[in-house]
């Protein structure tokens, strides 16, 4: 049985529908890239499976299992249970993320103290441990110090700390590295893989940045206007991405290895913009396609097995790729 | 080693040690140099002081008529600061006034804070009907001139001191009520809130433990103005004779000497003064506090 199932979600916000017919699954302790540029609904669809969807959003339909039960269907205190000890989430700004006043080993140690049953001592104890895992220097030290003085790198690790500290089965990171500068990026992802094997939990990445992607997820799901539009292994997506956008995404990156550099040639980029979905019948991709044939803009494709484990949005080019 | 490597290594020891020192501490010690916070602080520790002591510093009942009536100041050095028309020592009335005025102050700030935190809080946090039904009171609160409030509530009750406090404080709670409401409207929304939704916390403790920490910096400024307007308002209240007639107050002095005013005017000019250095003590201290909790104050 997969940890988290995701199954037919659809979430509309008031004048929009922000995620469409969603469905996919997290295999126990895989990382699953859910990939997409800004406003796709990769964020709404994370905080579903939280259900901290802000207070104007609507689930339409659809079931989120978590092992098996469903989300959708549990009490505001069940759910209270469930995050930060089942699902944590990490967010995007560390910066603001942790609560200005408070001491960053108060702070874990009160997650500790919520979800289980331990004296302050033992808690301070485990927080040292956590922060020593997440490889802060000097952690019986640094537990007294308030997120200020820390650097954003730092404190994501807190904020990851905080997230893993009552051994969730599943993490949400939604976009983790993007406020940081790329060194500590790289840092905090490899942290986070570590992570991951060690205390065998599953990882929902979310970002829009193939690089990291390429080198940290399992398995990857594109998004795009609100639909998956391409679910894949790592390996077959990036040697052969098939949906429309999928290719145009692995085209508009700059390939450091072939030595490709933007004052040499142009870089290549995916005409129009996410808007162009708006009250289109059809594939929300269609305006954008260079592939476009007027069946496309009929019907919205559905998501169509290619090989095991391979799903494309996209029949004309399945059909492409059966043919050739 | 170098001499110069030497002192760099000792420099760099210097800052190590200057940043084990807890930034709480580091903060109060630079402010301390802010004269007009100092100046506050000190009035204000001298009127506590005088309240804490006033039974050892002058025994027996202040009420008490102890030497000729109408002394001057300075006339009778057993009475540095004279008598008022029944003979009673102005002196020991200011001290023992000191007392009524603080405990009156506090105890309708504190109510006054306690009634405006949770309205405040609860309204600022839920939003939707919750706030708008806790808003319209306030505003019902807000639409009546407050001294008129607790002219009224007091003359329901009985002149004493809690009732006079609780009125105070009950006049007062929605100035608090509309500054809570307005730090927990922007502090909900911050990503530390979110963060803590995320780690399965409640409603409740996300109010007490995560916001509310975070929201106190202006409200304790706040309370410093409270107690303020609360020992005026009490000197209104005894000034208009409703006041607690088993206890001296400041304003009740001064609403004793009022028939004297042409010929012993000391006797409503010295507890003035009294009344005047206590506001002040207590505004001095606020706009300290207030540049000592704010975050972008960093000395």
């Amino acid at each position: 049985m997969s940890l988290l199932a995701v199954e037919n979600l659809s979430v509309a916000f008031p004048g929009h529908v922000a995620v469409r017919e969603v469905s996919f699954a997290i295999e126990p302790g895989e990382t699953l890239a859910l990939v997409g540029e800004s406003g796709c609904g990769k964020s709404v669809t994370a905080f579903s499976v939280m259900r901290l969807l802000p207070s104007n959003a609507r689930v339409v339909s659809g079931r989120i299992l978590l092992d098996g039960a469903d989300l959708m269907a549990a009490s505001p205190a069940e759910m209270r249970e469930v995050r930060g000890k089942k699902v944590s989430l990490i967010q995007q700004e560390p910066m603001t993320s942790l609560n200005p006043v408070l001491s960053i080993g108060a702070q874990i140690g009160e997650v500790i103290r919520r979800h289980e049953k331990v004296s302050r001592r033992a808690a301070r104890a485990r927080c040292i441990e956590l922060l020593d895992l997440v490889s802060i220097p000097d952690a019986h030290r640094r537990i007294d110090d308030y997120p200020h003085n820390l650097s954003g790198g730092m404190r994501q690790r807190v904020m990851i700390a905080m997230a893993v500290a009552c051994g969730p089965k599943l993490l949400i990171a939604d976009e983790p590295t993007t406020a940081l500068d790329v060194t500590t990026q790289a840092q905090v992802l490899d942290l986070l893989d570590d992570l991951r094997r060690r205390l065998s939990m599953a990882v929902l990445l979310i970002t829009h940045d193939l690089g990291v992607v390429a080198q940290w997820a399992d398995r990857i799901n594109v998004m795009y206007a609100g639909r998956i539009v391409e679910q894949a292994a790592i390996r077959p997506f990036f040697a052969r991405p098939m949906h429309p956008y999928s290719r145009g995404l692995l085209g508009a990156r700059v390939d450091v290895d072939a030595d490709e550099h933007y004052s040499a040639s142009r870089l290549s980029e995916i005409p129009g913009s996410v808007g162009s979905a708006a009250g289109e019948a059809g594939c929300p991709f269609a305006p954008r396609c260079p592939m476009v044939e007027t069946a496309c803009r009929a019907v919205p494709p559905t998501l169509l097995a290619f090989e095991a484990e391979r799903h494309v949005a996209c029949p004309v080019t399945l059909e492409a790729a059966r043919d050739g | 080693m170098s001499v110069q490597a030497e002192k760099l290594a000792e420099k760099l020891a210097d800052v190590g040690n200057r940043a084990a020192i807890p930034r709480k501490g580091r903060r109060l010690r630079a402010f301390m140099r802010n004269p007009t916070f100092v100046a506050g602080v000190i009035i204000l520790s001298f009127f506590v002081l005088l309240a804490l002591f006033a039974d050892v510093l002058f025994p027996g009942d202040p009420l008490d008529m102890v030497g000729p009536p109408v002394l001057w100041p300075g006339e009778n050095p057993e009475f540095p600061l004279g008598t008022d028309s029944l003979g009673r020592d102005v002196l020991a009335g200011l001290v023992h006034g000191a007392r009524a005025s603080l405990l009156v102050g506090l105890s309708a700030a504190a109510i006054g804070l306690a009634i405006g935190m949770v309205v405040g809080a609860a309204a600022g946090f839920f939003g939707g009907w919750v706030d708008t039904l806790l808003m319209r009171i306030v505003e019902l609160f807000q639409t009546t001139p407050t001294f008129l409030l607790v002219v009224v509530i007091v003359a329901i009750g009985e002149p004493t001191m809690q009732t006079i406090a609780l009125a105070i404080g009950i006049a007062s709670w929605p100035t608090v009520a509309r500054l809570v409401r307005a730090q927990f409207r922007s502090l909900r929304e911050a990503d530390f809130v979110m963060a803590a939704r995320s780690l399965g916390y409640s409603s409740l403790r996300i109010i007490a433990q995560e916001i509310l920490p975070n929201a106190l910096p202006p409200v304790i400024v706040a309370a410093s103005v409270m107690i303020a307007n609360a020992i005026l308002t009490e000197a209104g209240l005894s000034f208009l004779n409703m006041r607690d007639p088993n206890l001296v107050s400041w304003g009740g002095m001064i609403g004793a000497g009022r028939d004297l005013l042409r010929t012993a005017w000391f006797l409503t000019a010295l507890p003035g003064v009294a009344i005047a250095a206590a506001v002040l003590s207590l505004n001095l201290v606020g706009d300290g506090l207030n540049e000592i909790l704010n975050p972008r104050s960093e000395p």
